[in-house]
């Protein structure tokens, strides 16, 4: 088995409207300084082979029109 | 007109939906029924809803889970041979997710829920749930989500624009989420399949306040009527 990490982010150029409010919020917080915060998520996962990994990205976990993909192998 | 209305764990407004096919269709039990997400049955249907509420718990993305139901396989099997598919907020964004319709609804642009009622104005469409409705007339019906900004990119959003598939845009200054063009919900290339982000389900009785909804339920029949 191998052990995957898969990072999905918002593509450049498309407004994440997570990210804006996180870095709204910044300030506040007493956190100056801090910009440009994108909000993705990873999953982790296990597969025999990574062969169809990309696959699995491009159906279900991401969503290629708006989101980039990076698959990481870790083990 | 039978019509079906898809049924996913996490969908709430599949029961609105229900009632608005059969006051379209004049009223009675006959002419509209549940279809479990399970099912892959979908003959004596003549139109399909699929409704709004968080599909499978709108894990992931919203839409993307129940994408894969087996009902939604039967779904577009029903929509390529040319069958009425409805798709209202997270049935929009199931319809995307499935690739029966153009684009991606992202998180609206101020991340609130909205929940308010507000105004459409009707696009040139062919569609048949637009026969009802004359282009560039208001309706007025609830806007009622958190992952409504239509998206897609330039060149298809072009091909949108210029193959008349925009089916209703926000009017003139409420636009409630970001979404390109104001666009509020989009149909396939045939017209066949048409989604939006407002619901017109909600705005079928004059209890609450508009009855603008129905005439999008009323479409295919008439539309069927006339040819």
């Amino acid at each position: 088995m191998i052990q995957a990490r898969i990072l999905i982010r918002p593509k450049e150029g498309i407004l994440d409207a997570q990210g804006k409010a996180v870095e709204a919020a910044l300030p506040a917080l007493g956190f100056e300084g801090v910009g440009h915060v994108r909000v993705g998520r990873i999953v982790e996962l296990e597969a025999e082979s990574i062969d169809r990994l990309e696959e699995l990205c491009e159906k279900l976990l991401a969503n290629p029109l708006i989101e980039d993909y990076e698959i990481e192998t870790i083990g | 007109m039978k019509w079906g209305v898809l049924q996913f764990p996490g969908s709430c407004d599949e029961r609105d939906a229900l009632n608005a096919c059969q006051l379209a269709g004049g009223g009675g039990p006959g002419q509209a029924r549940l279809v479990w997400h399970e099912e892959t049955d979908l003959s004596g249907l003549d139109g399909i809803v699929v409704p709004g509420g968080f599909s499978y718990g709108d894990y992931l993305r919203a839409g993307a889970i129940a994408r894969f139901s087996p009902a939604m396989t039967a779904v577009a099997e029903f929509a390529a041979n040319g069958g009425p598919v409805l798709g209202i907020c997270n049935g929009f964004q199931v319809l995307c997710e499935s690739g029966l319709l153009p684009g991606a609804l992202l998180t609206n642009e101020r991340t609130r829920f909205i929940c308010r009622q507000g105004d459409l104005i009707v696009g040139e469409s062919d569609s048949p749930f637009l026969a009802g409705l004359e282009a560039g007339s208001t309706i007025s019906i609830p806007f009622k989500h958190q992952s409504g900004r239509f998206f897609a990119p330039p060149e298809l959003l072009e091909q949108i624009e210029s193959r008349g598939q925009v089916a209703f845009r926000y009017a003139p200054g409420q636009n409630p989420n970001g979404s390109l063009n104001d666009i509020a919900g989009v149909t396939n290339e045939a017209g066949n399949v048409l989604g939006l982000m407002p619901h017109p389900e909600h705005a079928v009785e004059a209890f609450s306040g508009s009855t603008d909804g129905l005439a999008i339920f009323q479409g295919p029949a008439l539309a069927g009527a006339a040819s």
